[in-house]
């Protein structure tokens, strides 16, 4: 039983990191009504960036306090991001308002394949590594009703804390601002948005320097405990069963699907894996996402989709 | 209005179609019938549910409550294929032409029905495939020329001006040899010489061919000269139902739809 | 003034449907092909068509087979190498467990069986499209990367999934030399797309596109979606069936479940976006330039003295193609088969501007 607990909890944090990325997705989505492939090379990207101004910026002021070290590579990894979100407007979406949603989806594979092959030429294509001075150490809790105690991450109950503060921000900014329902006028319809005013290409910078932001969060966690690597991009495609399963406009959806997801895969592996010769971590998430697909295409969470003649 | 022509039985009959959305009633309680040979228009304001109650009955929208005959056969829920091979075609609203196809390949769709050869035999051509390519080919061509459409039939239809798209709109519907023709404005966004081409083809339809027309318009003027048998609809309401002049002198269709001559 | 139309009458539909109805064309269609098959082989170096020739010729089959889905019925496909991969692992287990099996009927097996597997994930794109489809796809993909690992039977009991094959002949002629390997891919090549423009010219072709430009429509005049979306599918998987098979057999001679993986999937989706959508010609197009830009990109740095280390140009490459994508899919969504056909509309009329 004890063991059976342990593994949930890994896969509740496998999942928490999952929905982190899949958040990005979702804002994406909901704001602009573009699936955004190249969100898994985002949190690449931003990763890379973090990790790499963290060690450039001590060197270069000259000074060695980590805190600091962090707030920093921070702080100017979320302007490269806002950056990355400025360009992609201009040289890509803007040009492509109200084409089908299947070339936005390619237009954003380009990208994604664009930042993948930048971001390692700029920063680099080695492993590296990220302190944001997460403890490392696992505890052990509940010994007194499990023999052992369970063994918990620490890392990952403030990886949970911090993907909870994050969801509540983000739902309040769609729910209460004036810029989060002019995001989901233009979700709803470019050309309509435009022509009462909303300043589109605007608000796609907005939206998707958000989705950098939380890609940065999700890389700086994920790169802290996996280390920043190419990789990472890759498990980052995982992300989007979690929102097939969530519902592509729901952030709570978000949440939920990659708790289930990340759930899923490791009791799957641990329990159905064996009889299958094991490694069913690779495809569990999207069978689950093509049953789904066919028998609630909107997901848990999501609106209804009506194809209209 | 021809008037030679002899109007037969009832073909299609509508009874009781009640169809919503989600809240919105678009459809409650329609029932009218169409008699073989003739030309019945569908009229009504904007938003009256025409266009809908053409989309019951060649099987785009299910209705909730009601039957459809057609030759016979009752629906509960009409099947796209089943009444296209029965010979039900229709033209579109907002056109819904194949904008990546060229003229003659989009009403060459409209002979799908009719070619038999199999996967294989395509792959081939030679042969089967090509005779029937061929003999497809000239009945397109017949109908390219009936609708006067030949200096285009190579082009991308995206590239066509409206009126001309209407036609082919019109050309891929009468490909599948249709004994019931649903038009859905033909003549929306023509000026008088193309509304005067376009009657001109529905009257040749009726009287050539025999085609029975169920037409939704706006024009009254159009309306009146061509059409036997007129339906009223308002607000997902039959508010009228028979012979132009006596629909037109109607106090409950005056007053919801204030009927003009363009 | 060379590439005119004049004096060209047709005066049966036959010959107004022919695939190259411009004489011209023919004679270059016809010159071109006997450069291919007679002159290639005796001039080209081994180097060429090992390594560029082949691989082109086998990846312009698998694009084909991907236009085929993508391009001409709309449907979105992000799981090709898996299909390739069936086909490839398919004809291999119909060889090696059937004395006797000859090479050509065993390569057709294995793209059979790719057809059954594509049918049967077909099916989600009657109920679900764009990107939902995608990631149904995206199943497909990392479902077989995960079976051909994993399940022994598949590879013969190997353990790492990695398999080989034995020299290849036909009808008794032995196919080892580059040259040889190189004929047949090309005759593969020519057949298929053979068979696969008269498909898409034909009635199955136009259903096809139908259903990509307007489902609604289409169902009314009579085409039934489910039948033109698992043709598309099953006609797809086919041909990509076969392909992945000769690239397996003749350009890899032994491979692993990594050979067909997600990049080689989004590598095909490439081509047929770059290439042209709805193309036979975009889909060589495609291939073309992706098979040999990464050489130029290679050997572009030695050509200017530069010493460029192969891993920058590796990301070189990603962001060139990444940079490429977005180019075509905002300046010309048709491909380079539209800017083919643009520049020989202007050829006709050269040298007058209009």
């Amino acid at each position: 039983m004890g063991f059976f607990l342990e593994t949930l909890f890994g896969g509740l944090m496998s999942g928490m990191l999952y929905s982190l990325v899949a958040l990005g997705f979702v804002l994406i989505y909901k704001a602009s009504g573009v699936f955004n492939f190249a969100q898994g090379a985002m949190v690449l990207f931003a990763a890379l960036a973090m990790a790499r101004f963290y060690e450039w910026i001590p060197h270069l002021l000259g000074f060695d306090n980590k805190v600091l070290a962090n707030l920093l590579a921070f702080g100017a990894a979320v302007l490269v991001m806002i950056a990355v979100a400025w360009l992609i407007e201009r040289l890509c979406l803007r040009h492509l308002v109200n084409q089908e949603h299947i070339t936005l989806l390619m237009a954003t594979l380009g990208v994604s394949y664009f930042l993948e092959g930048f971001g390692q030429v700029l920063f680099g294509s080695d492993i590296y590594k990220i302190d944001i001075g997460m403890p490392k150490d696992p505890v052990i809790v509940l010994e007194r009703v499990f023999q052992g105690g369970l063994l918990i991450n620490q890392e990952d109950l403030y990886a949970a804390a911090i993907a909870a503060a994050l969801v509540f921000a983000l739902t309040l900014f769609f729910q209460k601002t004036a810029t989060g329902r002019a995001l989901r006028a233009v979700a709803d319809d470019h050309q309509a948005a435009q022509s009462i005013g909303i300043p589109l290409g605007r608000i796609w910078i907005i939206v998707w320097s958000v989705a950098g932001f939380v890609a940065l969060v999700a890389g700086a966690i994920w790169g802290s405990k996996l280390g920043v690597q190419f990789s990472l991009s890759l498990v980052a495609l995982k992300a989007l069963p979690v929102v097939i399963l969530g519902g592509l406009t729901s952030v709570p959806g978000a949440i939920i699907g990659g708790l289930i997801i990340g759930v899923g895969e490791k009791l799957s592996e641990i329990y159905i894996g064996p009889m299958f010769g094991g490694g069913i971590e690779i495809w569990f998430a999207y069978v689950l996402a093509l049953v789904f697909l066919l028998v609630r295409p909107q997901g848990l969470f999501g609106e209804k989709i009506i194809d209209r003649v | 209005m021809a008037t030679d022509r002899k109007i037969g039985d009832v073909v299609l009959d509508v009874r009781n179609i009640s169809l919503s959305f989600g809240g919105v009633k678009a459809l409650s309680d329609i029932s009218f019938d169409v008699r073989e040979h003739e030309i019945r228009a569908i009229i009504g304001p904007n938003g009256a549910g025409k266009s809908s109650m053409l989309n019951c009955i060649n099987g785009v929208y299910m209705p909730q409550e009601g039957a459809i005959s057609f030759r016979g056969r009752t629906f509960m829920h009409m099947n796209s294929r089943q009444v296209a091979e029965m010979g039900l075609a229709r033209t579109f609203q907002n056109l819904a032409l194949f904008k990546g196809m060229s003229v003659l390949d989009n009403i060459m769709t409209g002979r799908n029905l009719k070619m038999k050869c199999n996967l294989f035999q395509q792959a081939i051509r030679w042969g089967a495939a090509e005779r029937e390519e061929c003999a497809q080919r000239e009945q397109v061509e017949r109908i390219i020329d009936f609708l006067e459409i030949q200096p285009y039939r190579k082009t991308p239809v995206g590239r066509l001006s409206y009126g001309l798209q209407k036609r082919v709109d019109l050309g891929r519907a009468l490909a599948m040899e249709p004994s019931l023709l649903l038009l859905d404005e033909p003549m929306a966004g023509m000026n008088v010489e193309e509304k005067q081409d376009m009657s001109r083809f529905i009257l040749d339809l009726n009287d050539e061919f025999g085609t029975t027309i169920v037409l939704i318009e706006h024009d009254m003027g159009v309306v009146m000269d061509i059409s036997d048998r007129v339906v009223v609809l308002d607000y997902g309401r039959k508010i009228g139902d028979g012979a132009p002049d006596e629909v037109r002198l109607d106090p409950d269709v005056i007053s919801a739809y204030l009927g003009t001559t363009h | 003034m060379l590439y005119r139309e004049n004096g060209q009458f047709k005066s049966t539909y036959r010959a107004d449907q022919q695939i190259f109805p411009i004489l011209q064309d023919r004679i270059a269609i016809g010159l071109f092909l006997f450069a291919a098959f007679a002159v290639v082989p005796m001039l080209a170096s081994e180097y060429l068509l090992r390594a560029i020739l082949v691989p082109f010729l086998i990846l312009s089959l698998a694009a084909l087979g991907l236009n085929i889905l993508v391009g001409y019925c709309g449907q979105i496909s992000l799981g090709t190498g898996a299909f390739m991969a069936i086909g490839a692992y398919a004809a291999y287990n119909f060889e090696v467990r059937i004395p006797g099996m000859p090479l050509l009927v065993a390569l057709l097996l294995g793209g059979a069986c790719s057809t059954a597997v594509g049918v049967l994930f077909g099916i989600p794109s009657l109920r679900i499209k764009g990107l939902y489809l995608a990631v149904a796809t995206l199943a497909a993909q990392f479902f077989t990367d995960w079976a051909f690992l994993r399940i022994r039977w598949f590879t013969n009991d190997s353990s790492s999934g990695s398999v080989s094959v034995a020299s290849l002949d036909i009808f008794g002629l032995a196919i080892d030399s580059p040259a040889r390997k190189y004929l047949l891919c090309l005759a593969f090549l020519v057949v298929f797309a053979l068979l696969a423009k008269n498909l898409v010219r034909g009635a199955i072709g136009r259903e096809w596109m139908a259903i990509r430009d307007m489902d609604v429509a289409a169902a009314v005049i009579g085409i039934r979606p489910v039948y033109a979306k698992l043709t598309a599918f099953a006609v797809s998987s086919f041909i990509v069936g076969v392909a992945g098979a000769l690239w397996g057999f003749v350009h890899l001679g032994s491979w692993e479940p990594a050979a067909f993986n997600i990049d080689r999937s989004f590598q095909l989706l490439f081509m047929v976006i770059i290439g042209g959508m709805g193309s036979i010609m975009g889909s060589f197009f495609g291939a073309a330039f992706i098979v040999v830009l990464p050489v130029i990109l290679d050997a572009l740095p030695r050509w200017f003295g530069l010493n460029v280390d192969t891993a920058l140009s590796a990301h070189l490459t990603y962001m060139i193609f990444g940079a490429l994508i977005v180019f075509f899919l905002i300046v010309e969504p048709h491909g380079m088969a539209r800017l083919w056909s643009t520049g020989k509309e202007k050829l006709r009329l050269w040298p007058f501007p209009h």
